[in-house]
């Protein structure tokens, strides 16, 4: 049964177009990353899923019901962006008020230990940092043991190590049978967490695939590598192979492009020659070339 | 403990982590009341105000300072607070209705007057003699009325305001014209007719009224009443209309 069902899916604010004919599926126990530039209409879509927003038109069902209903708000963790609590509540507080608002809740006490909150628990949230309030938001998105989780803009503000482990965690909710729903607009989590992706841009999806997929679909030359030889070495000993579609010299360093086995089929003219390549470097399409050729923008590499 | 019941006792907590907050909206009355009664003079029966003393005619108004600070500028500031830091659109993802907090709000607010109240009782009685309520029953009558009316006031504020901040400038706007016609820098008495007749028609002076009369034994008027439930029913629908939640 899929879990999330969007259907042509729009939504206008007065003359703007937030989001235009979307339609997606949603697996059990799958992560799905909706993955898009700023202002291209993620935030909008998640929120009409979690029931906060009413579509101009289109269909939406969650676990089989319509997303206003009331009953899901159980089974549906969602973390929003920039939603604060009471600047005067604790974290232990906060923890305790939201797990009793479910009747099946998490063990409030684990999930802050496993989001490095257990030595903030009796600071006030006022005077928490940026990325701990961010780790709390995710905390009380799960604290209701929900079937589903949406996450919108999961590790924004996160140092690195805590955004590694927050892709842990995530990880480690997933193996529990939780389906996940991540807004991104960042490359390297799409590509470590997320099962498949939609990737959203002028409120429309422009592709639907999971990362290696999309890395496929749009790349147009596989690989290239460049090195520096031991020796000299003709051109032709490498345009001669059929893996081999360019090959071009800047100072005393080669670059190959090419596709297929390429790098062992250089490699070996190179040891038949005895020639060596030194600083040898294998560059293969990424999710961010994708992102950009169906964007025609660049991700962000490093969020703020 | 029922969720609504931790929601309220959450808003006590947070109140009592603002200190300043606290001290105006529960112990202000009291300590106003406290330094009138010091003044000989305000000791003394005035023929201008019935032959009560001022002091005894300040209880009421300070009751219905007390009613003032928390339902225009207290209570309408943090709700505008929870819309504007996201927290009631957060409670929306989860099981609780957001509108449950605002009750919370509501309870806490209404708790804080009962309290402040019974202070400024408690040390007026015992400080300068001032009686209890000749007709118990109608005080109470009196300030849940009062309470009703300009709470509903002040939801219509939190519910136009959009920010915090806003939410506090107009409360601070409307508090001082209702607070001057409901006697709060000289009693309603000294007043001119026609001064006392716009009075009548705003909600603090209706239930300072009420308050005044019932300290010497009244009954309630049935002007004031009616302006009271007047408020609580047109404001109170205005805020159901108007209120937004994000």
């Amino acid at each position: 049964m899929t879990v999330i069902e969007v259907k042509n899916l729009s939504k206008r604010y007065g003359d703007t177009v937030a989001v235009r004919d979307v339609s997606f599926a949603v697996e059990p126990g799958e992560i799905f990353g909706i993955l898009g530039p700023n202002g291209a209409g993620k935030t909008t879509t998640v929120e009409c899923i979690a029931g906060l927003r009413v579509p101009d038109s289109g269909t939406i069902t969650v676990l089989g019901r319509e997303p206003r209903d009331r009953s899901l708000r159980a089974q549906v963790g969602v973390q929003l962006q920039e939603s604060e609590l009471q600047e005067k509540l604790t974290v232990r507080e906060a923890l305790e008020l939201y797990s009793s608002f479910y009747s099946d809740p998490a063990d409030w006490r684990r999930l802050a230990g496993d989001l490095g909150l257990d030595e903030k628990l009796n600071t006030l949230f006022g005077k928490l940092s940026g990325g701990q309030k961010q780790r709390l938001s995710i905390a009380l998105a799960l604290i209701g043991n929900p079937k589903i989780a949406i996450l919108d803009e999961l590790t924004t503000g996160l140092d690195p190590q805590a955004r590694r482990d927050t892709w842990e965690l995530i990880s480690g909710v997933r193996d529990r049978g939780v389906t996940l729903l991540l807004v991104t607009h960042f490359m390297e989590e799409a590509e470590r967490l997320c099962d498949r992706l939609a990737v959203i841009d002028h409120g429309e999806v422009v592709a639907l695939n999971t990362p290696a997929g999309l890395v496929e679909q749009t790349a147009t030359e596989d690989q290239t590598i460049r090195f520096r030889p031991s020796a000299p070495i003709a051109d032709e000993l490498l345009t001669g192979l059929p893996e081999v579609s360019r090959v071009s010299r800047q100072g005393d360093r080669i670059e190959v492009t090419g596709t297929g086995n390429l790098l062992h089929a250089v490699t070996s003219v190179l040891a038949v020659n005895g020639i060596v390549a030194v600083e040898l470097r294998l560059e293969q399409a990424t999710l961010d070339d994708a992102f950009v050729r169906l964007t025609g923008r660049a991700g962000e590499e490093h969020p703020s | 403990m029922n969720v609504f019941m931790k929601l309220v006792a959450t808003e006590f907590r947070t109140a009592f982590r603002e200190p300043v907050y606290l001290f105006f909206a529960a112990l202000f009355p009291v300590v106003l009341i406290a330094i009138l009664g010091a003044v000989p003079s305000f000791r003394e029966p005035s023929a201008d105000l019935g032959g009560l003393r001022v002091v005894d005619v300040y209880a009421g108004i300070v009751i219905a300072l007390s009613v003032a600070m928390i339902g225009l500028q207290g209570m309408p500031t943090v709700l505008a607070n929870y819309r504007e830091k996201g927290i009631l659109r957060r409670l929306a993802t989860t099981p609780v209705r957001p509108v449950a907090l605002l009750g919370a709000q509501l309870v806490f607010s209404a708790i804080t007057v009962v309290f402040s109240s019974v202070l400024v009782f408690a040390v007026a009685g015992i400080a300068y003699g001032v009686p209890l309520p000749e007709s118990p029953i109608a005080f109470l009558l009196a300030v849940v009325l009062a309470v009703a009316g300009v709470f509903a006031v002040g939801l219509v504020i939190a519910a136009l305001a959009p920010s915090g901040k806003a939410a506090n400038a107009i409360g601070l706007i409307l508090f001082f014209p209702l607070m001057f016609l409901a006697g709060l820098y000289a009693p309603r008495e000294v007043m001119p007719d026609v001064v006392q007749t716009i009075a009548d028609y705003t909600p603090l002076a209706a239930g300072e009224r009420l308050m005044h009369e019932a300290m010497t034994g009244h009954w309630p008027n049935l002007l004031s009443v009616t302006v009271l439930v007047g408020y609580l029913l047109v404001f109170g629908a205005a805020a159901a209309k108007f209120f937004k939640w994000e």
